[in-house]
């Protein structure tokens, strides 16, 4: 019975593909595998959306929207309508292939990314040998129709808010790259499903996950932030910064074609949360082995729907960086801890299994986190606060 | 040959034939990129995954970026040029037919090629009805496991070089670029 509704999707799907011919199985296989990542995650898209806007008017000390639905629920679908509606600019100047063509391709590696993500108990969309690589493959691909739509709309602050995109992105790759390398040196596999395999498991009543060692503490806060930076998110949101150029690479855009960019945005940013639920947060697994009767899917879309607070909760709160403070962050200060986080990995996988190897991770990453933190900070610039008056 | 190599290798040739010959640059870039996504298709096709991985992560993931940079921080996309055909241009020619000679010679003579010709063995997901229900690819014969353990057995020398050569490029890169009144402050 539980079975069941942890393989309810699954065996729906087996079901649905007994009725096609059997020649176009596979490619009906394929089809009810697509279908719904392209319902569900531009829903929760729409759902971000709303949460995003109510949850910053709280922090801002407002209500969010509240006019549309009961509470404001509905204002995704007149966002959507209004997008649709809007009067479709296309500048005289601008290179109209690329123009049309970036929005679509920097979507396309965006839903690409989402098929390697085990969702569930036997619910891998494609289950390749190397899932990782995948991902971060297709990640890298979409910087290019980032320039491309920066360049097409043959606008200064188009192109500048590119340039500063793409450095930020390939910045922060090496960053999120270095940090997933931990896991891959532990499970030994580059395979999605396996990962969450190995993690799904209970010491006792503790779950295995990755994050409660020291290695995959640290990994797990690399990688957050390298995400974040990533996908173009406060405080790494320069690049599109709303109050000082505009929107970047996408303010010769409007209409519908800003809501893609808009929805590619967020496509990315939900792709690298999944990734990191697998690699860190033990994917489908419960936290709790008397928990675990809940169905997979549930608790891999809570860590999720977490995930999508928290990231609301870091945008109303922090600060924007500027673009040498963010490029000083990525180059001096994660590349280091991303390569030490790596040494103490292999110190971990060859010493034995006691309390030892606890203290030693932990005081290698500590140290390093201070040594590092402080030897940045004192060359700063940054002093007391100085006051002059004008006398 | 089946229909999905003629339509990748058609594409990725179209693609080159257009980066050579377009006349914006950026267009020539983007083309570009364009056939080195066709290359990782056609490794994707041979049942090369890291391979075409790699080539996506590398190529596309950061060459290709790095030549849009390069065109945009030098020529910013000024006039195009009209077409020349002189003779620096026939030279050009000569020299691409002189290395196409050499590579036919040098793959027409290959071991590889003699020794089962055509056959890229593959596993078949499109006829036993247990592998509908998700899709499992093949395991691939050269896993990633597998050239992963080569890397650093057998092919241990030439690995630790590149890393050397990478590191080497990267630290002249930045002292080529670095300030030159560092001194003074």
């Amino acid at each position: 019975m539980i079975e069941a509704f942890d393989q309810l999707f699954v065996l729906l799907k087996h079901w649905l593909v007994s009725f096609v011919p059997a020649a176009l199985q596979p490619l009906a296989s394929v089809v009810l595998s697509i279908v719904p990542i392209l319902m569900v995650f531009p829903g929760l898209f729409a759902f971000m959306t709303i949460m995003e806007r109510k949850g910053l008017g709280r922090i801002q000390n407002r209500l969010g929207p509240n006019r549309v639905g009961p509470y404001g629920l509905f204002q995704p679908i007149a966002d959507g309508i209004k997008s649709l509606i809007k009067e479709n600019i296309i500048p005289l100047a601008a290179d109209k292939l690329l123009y049309t063509l970036a929005p679509i391709l920097l979507l396309i590696p965006a839903l690409l990314a989402f098929s390697v993500i085990p969702y569930g108990r036997n619910m891998t969309p494609i289950d390749i040998d190397g899932g990782v690589l995948f991902f971060f493959a297709v990640g890298a691909a979409s910087e290019v129709s980032i320039f491309m739509a920066g360049w097409s709309s043959h606008n200064k602050y188009s192109i500048l808010g590119a340039m500063r995109a793409i450095a930020q992105m390939v910045s922060y790759e090496v960053p999120l790259i270095l940090s997933a390398i931990p896991v891959i040196m532990m499970t030994g596999t580059l395979s999605t499903t396996r990962i969450v395999d190995l993690q799904v498991p209970f010491y006792g009543v503790l779950p295995n996950w990755h994050v409660f060692t020291p290695w995959g503490l640290a990994g797990f806060f690399l990688f957050v932030i390298s995400a974040t930076a990533e996908s173009n998110r406060s405080p790494f949101d320069l690049p599109e910064g709303e109050s000082e150029i505009i929107a970047g690479y996408f303010v010769e855009y409007s209409g519908f074609k800003f809501a893609l960019f808009f929805l590619a945005e967020y496509m990315g940013l939900f792709a690298v949360t999944g990734l990191a639920i697998t690699l860190f947060l033990g994917g489908w697994g419960a936290p709790f082995s008397f928990l675990s009767f809940v169905p997979s899917y549930i608790w891999f879309f809570s860590k999720f729907v977490v995930f999508m607070l928290f990231f609301i909760w870091i945008r109303g709160t922090l600060p924007r960086l500027r673009m040498d403070q963010l490029m000083n962050f990525a180059w001096k200060f994660m590349v280091p801890m991303a390569l030490i986080n790596i040494m103490v990995t292999g110190l971990w996988r060859f010493m034995t299994p006691n309390i030892g190897r606890w203290v030693v991770s932990l005081a290698i990453l500590v140290s390093a986190y201070v040594l590092l933190g402080r030897g940045l900070a004192q060359n700063s610039g940054v002093g007391k606060r100085v006051y002059r008056y004008g006398t | 040959m089946n229909i999905i190599f003629t339509l990748i290798a058609a594409g990725t040739l179209i693609a080159a034939i257009a980066a050579m010959t377009l006349r914006n640059l950026i267009y020539c870039a983007l083309s570009a990129t364009a056939a080195l996504g066709g290359l990782a298709l056609l490794y994707f096709q041979l049942d090369a995954q890291f391979l075409g991985l790699a080539q996506i992560l590398v190529y596309i993931g950061a060459v290709a970026i790095l030549i849009v940079f390069a065109i945009l921080l030098t020529r910013a996309a000024d006039m195009p040029e009209p077409a020349r055909f002189d003779v620096p241009a026939l030279a050009g020619i000569g020299v691409a037919l002189v290395v196409l000679a050499t590579l036919v010679g040098a793959l027409g003579s290959s071991p590889a090629l003699r020794k089962n010709g055509n056959t890229i063995v593959r596993g078949d997901t499109a006829q036993s009805p247990v592998s509908m229900a998700v899709i499992k690819t093949p395991a691939p014969t050269a896993t990633i496991a597998a050239i992963g353990n080569q890397m650093l057995s057998r092919y241990l020398v030439p690995f630790e070089t590149i890393g050397l050569l990478l590191t080497a490029a990267m630290i002249g890169a930045v002292i080529i670029a670095m300030p030159s009144h560092r001194a003074k402050k």
